[in-house]
């Protein structure tokens, strides 16, 4: 039983992506989306919060949304996996709800 | 897999809707259903036929309008959050005295129950919002 | 009664007023009641703001809405979790909250509280539990 948790806030904007990871159960999923993707940049003064935090969860990043920012593939942080629509879809169909985090 | 959306803002201002026809439109290729779009807050203001976006720019009405009949889908607009914001069916209209109506092709306007329902009928239901 | 009961939970966590969220989500809570699912509203964040006592409006001229909180026992929307560690971010107790009852009709019609403070992994847990997860 795991749930697919998305976010489409900067962690600089609101504390959402904060309180998302803090909710989240282990084997969890947390997709970053919108103008959540800055959450998996590397190198900023919140990469290594959100890597604490989401040790215990499976994080990805919405590719069609990192480009639209001209985030660099390199510059989404190791440990975060960068996935397409369908495969958004995909996960939300094998996990067992949905969690959108606004 | 059925899934269920919900679109809470409106076009431009937030990405919202848009985030929600590309996971449709990725929910359909895949061979998933889709078995209703329910707009609510400012999302009703995706329903408008009025709207006049630059011509350079992706035209999020007529986009929604254009999957809808591709696909038969069902795009619900909240009468309550709908009436709020001004936007009407000709029968909404005609019932509250107003001189206009203004919902696009492919959508109607109904009521909150729509939602629930979806929820409890989709196996997944996502919320694209603020 | 519906065969095919689900559990559905409405997550707030945005202050009211500001915005129309709060209202709004409401809104759908007594809709939804007359479908007979298995509901929880949960209150973290800037949601557990919705609940405060002594919300007056008149002079911001908006509608007060909290009202509507007291009644949604009648619509037997009886479970209303509160985040503790969203209260304590926020200098609040449970006595800063509107006192939220529903009379428990398996229980003589005893007047019980709504509000269930929980601690963030208990919430967790409560989210976890889900069929639906509405978010506002």
């Amino acid at each position: 039983m795991s749930t697919l948790h998305t976010v489409n806030k900067s962690p600089f904007q609101t504390q959402t992506l904060i309180s998302c990871l803090g909710h989240a159960k282990a084997g969890d999923s947390v997709l970053m989306i919108e103008d959540g993707v800055y959450g998996a940049m590397s190198g900023s003064a919140m990469s290594e919060v959100v890597a604490g935090m989401g040790a215990n969860v499976k994080l990805f990043v919405l590719g069609a949304d990192v480009s639209a920012r001209g985030i660099d593939a390199g510059r989404v942080a190791e440990g975060v996996t960068s996935v397409n629509y369908e495969e958004f879809v995909g996960m939300a169909a094998s996990c067992d709800r949905v969690q959108n985090w606004l | 897999m059925k899934f269920g959306i919900v679109v809470s803002e409106g076009p431009y201002t937030h990405q919202a809707s848009d985030s929600a026809y590309n996971f449709v439109k990725a929910a359909l290729a895949t061979g998933h259903e889709v078995s209703r779009v329910f707009f609510y807050h400012d999302g009703v203001n995706v329903g408008t036929r009025l709207s006049i976006p630059p011509q350079d720019d992706r035209q999020i009405q007529e986009q929604w309008t254009a999957l809808a009949k591709e696909h038969e889908l069902d795009l619900v607009i909240c009468i309550a959050a709908a009436q709020r914001r001004g936007l009407l069916d000709q029968n909404e209209a005609d019932r509250q005295g107003k001189d206009a109506n203004n919902i696009a092709d492919g959508f109607r306007i109904s009521g909150l129950g729509q939602l629930i329902e979806m929820g409890i009928q989709a196996d997944r239901t996502i919320t694209f919002g603020d | 009664m519906s065969e095919n009961i689900k559990k559905f939970l409405y997550v707030n966590r945005k202050a009211p007023y500001g915005t129309i969220y709060a209202q709004e989500a409401l809104e759908v809570v007594l809709i939804g009641a007359a479908f007979d699912q298995d509901v929880s509203l949960a209150f973290l964040d800037d949601g557990v703001f919705q609940l405060t006592k002594g919300q007056d409006t008149k002079e911001a001229g908006l509608k007060n809405f909290s009202p509507t909180f007291r009644a949604l026992g009648d619509y037997e929307v009886t479970k209303l979790y509160v985040e503790q560690e969203s209260l304590d971010e926020r200098g609040l107790t449970l006595d800063d909250l509107q006192d939220i009852q529903y009379e428990d009709e398996d229980d003589d019609y005893e007047e019980k509280p709504s509000i269930i403070v929980v601690s963030r992994a208990a919430m967790a847990d409560v989210m976890a539990d889900q069929d639906v997860v509405l978010s506002f």
